[in-house]
């Protein structure tokens, strides 16, 4: 059991230490290598106390395609080069703190409601609607819940991805002019007729090709 | 108290009688890699330190460690020492949840096959670091390459995964070989293991997929600013992450430590045997593919992972799961 609390501790104290990171490190590109970190610390708590299914898809969803991309976005912007107009040289009289106020007092009242609910009224945790049996593995129960009971919002959130990414290929889509694509089947149909061409080149005046 | 080191100890020991065989058999790959390219061109191939050339790699190795470490002035000095340290490390943890035999195996944990699938997708970490800390054209272009390669290519191995969980109903490794006892999966699940193949390929930046270290356009890609003991370990991530692929590939699709027919002169060879001839078996393979296959284009690379082969692996989920259902073969009733 000792070795269980080091090792929640040494998990929970990268955590908060890295999520600090992310906020207050300068350069933006280290800003994500501490969100990752971040991610992978709560993947480790997550298996630590038993879900393991979650731990994993935290580490494949977030880590290994999520974080990917804000780290292509925030080296392909080159925000790290910026830096020095947008952090530190510059200060903006503080506009952005009203903003950042509100959100976290959003979310800290949502924790005060969430953890206020279970210190007062313990048998909350107890009254869920469905049993979780601890002999099954978690993936299994996840399963058993979320395709038969939940299948409907399952179903609804997978829509809302799909139409979210449909829209975003829309956005950005923009047809270019001059674009040559490859043409398998041309490619392969071409015969030698149609391709060869012999001209009878006259001396010292070269020919024109209609390319 | 004592009992929490007794454990410890043979937790170090175990591990260090996994890891020692896994460095070693990377070296001889390499080496057999170059001996099986250098066949096929009809050279000969390293055959001069020891006998057949045997010894080539510790050579290499040998070289590699006297070499000065050189680090840009200009690169990120903390991520640049980071990179290689990430893709080794990465390379070697996976190998923890690989199953042997029966009961033959470092972490028999329940999401085994997540696992490696979920430290195979960070292993776009290193070379993303890498390619970034080196603070240099060639290695960035590189390692965007490299991560928009392995993210493409991870999603169409995702769904030939879930096409093998479909037919087995655990996440288990071992319960995946237990479950190819009658039948192993390359027989009914076959475009899937070819697809698996083509995908590993892309995975672990081989040719014909190498473009992340095309030598003609991109010097060597993410690697081009590391020298020394730290190039080495990049290079031997990279190996034992084809090593790896070959494994998943014979744990998912070639039955395991499991003997081919179960009569008398086949099952007496023992189960962890069987593994490593059956990821020789692909190891082989990958270095035919690269000594006979021209390299890609680009868009070709990107057209081959999202428009042929995710596609076609999600309607092989379909198909699976409508036939498990039609015949009512669905496990775990």
């Amino acid at each position: 059991m000792i070795a269980h609390s080091v090792f929640f501790y040494i998990f929970s104290l990268i955590a908060i230490v890295s999520a600090v990171m992310v906020t207050v490190s300068k350069n933006t590109v280290h800003s994500v290598f501490f969100l990752i970190l971040d991610f992978i610390s709560i993947s480790c708590l997550f298996i630590m106390i038993g879900a393991e299914f979650l731990g994993m898809i935290m580490l494949i969803v977030y880590v290994g395609a999520v974080a990917v991309l804000f780290l292509f976005v925030v080296m392909m912007l080159n925000v790290a080069e910026q830096k020095g107009q947008w952090f530190s040289s510059r200060w903006d009289g503080g506009t952005h703190i009203p903003v950042g106020l509100l959100v976290s007092l959003i979310i800290f009242f949502e924790l005060i409601i969430v953890i206020g609910g279970w210190k007062y009224k313990p048998d909350l945790l107890n009254s869920l609607s469905i049993n979780i049996s601890t002999e099954v593995t978690n993936t299994r129960s996840i399963g058993n819940v979320l395709y038969t009971d939940y299948i409907l919002l399952f179903q609804i959130s997978g829509m809302i991805l799909l139409v979210a990414m449909i829209g975003a290929i829309v956005l950005t889509y923009r047809e270019r002019a001059g674009v040559k694509r490859q043409s398998y089947v041309k490619q392969i149909s071409r015969e030698r007729n149609e391709g060869v061409d012999l001209i009878e080149a006259e001396k010292n005046k070269g020919v024109k090709i209609d390319a | 108290m004592d009992s929490y080191f007794s454990i410890l100890f043979t937790e170090v020991y175990k591990i260090l009688f996994l890891l020692v065989p896994v460095l070693v058999s990377v070296a001889m790959i390499v080496w057999l890699d170059r001996r099986v390219w250098a066949f096929v061109q009809k050279r000969r191939g390293p055959n001069v330190v020891g006998p057949f050339g045997l010894f080539q790699s510790l050579a290499d190795a040998l070289k590699y460690i006297f070499k000065e470490i050189i680090i840009p002035a200009s690169s990120n000095k903390f991520v640049f020492v980071l990179a290689p340290v990430v893709t080794m490390t990465l390379a070697l943890i996976s190998w923890a949840v690989i199953p042997f035999g029966e009961d033959f195996v470092l972490a028999d944990i329940n999401v085994g096959i997540l696992y490696l699938f979920a430290v195979s997708s960070l292993g776009v970490y290193g070379i993303i670091m890498g390619g970034w800390a080196s603070n240099s054209k060639y290695p960035f272009l590189g390692a965007i390459r490299s991560a928009a390669q392995m993210v493409s290519y991870e999603v169409s191995i995702g769904v030939i995964i879930i096409n093998v969980l479909l037919c087995v109903g655990s996440l288990n490794l071992s319960d995946i070989v237990m479950a190819q006892q009658n039948l192993w999966f390359v027989i009914p699940l076959f475009p899937m293991f070819v697809i698996f193949f083509i995908s590993a390929l892309a995975e672990t930046n081989r040719p014909p997929f190498d473009l992340p270290e095309a030598e003609a356009e991109l010097v060597a890609g993410y690697q081009t600013e590391y020298s020394g003991m730290m190039y080495a370990m990049f290079w031997l991530g990279e190996y034992a992450n084809i090593l790896l692929m070959c494994a998943i590939g014979s744990v998912l699709f070639l039955g395991g430590w499991l003997s081919p027919i179960d009569i008398f002169p086949f099952n007496a060879i023992p189960g962890p045997f069987w593994l490593i001839f059956k990821i020789l078996f692909l190891f082989i393979l990958f270095a035919l593919v690269k000594a006979t296959v021209p390299r890609y284009r680009y868009d070709q690379l990107m057209k081959l992972g999202w428009k042929i082969f995710l596609p076609f692996s999600l309607f092989y989920v379909v198909l699976t799961s409508s036939f498990l259902l039609y015949f009512d073969l669905l496990p775990g009733k």
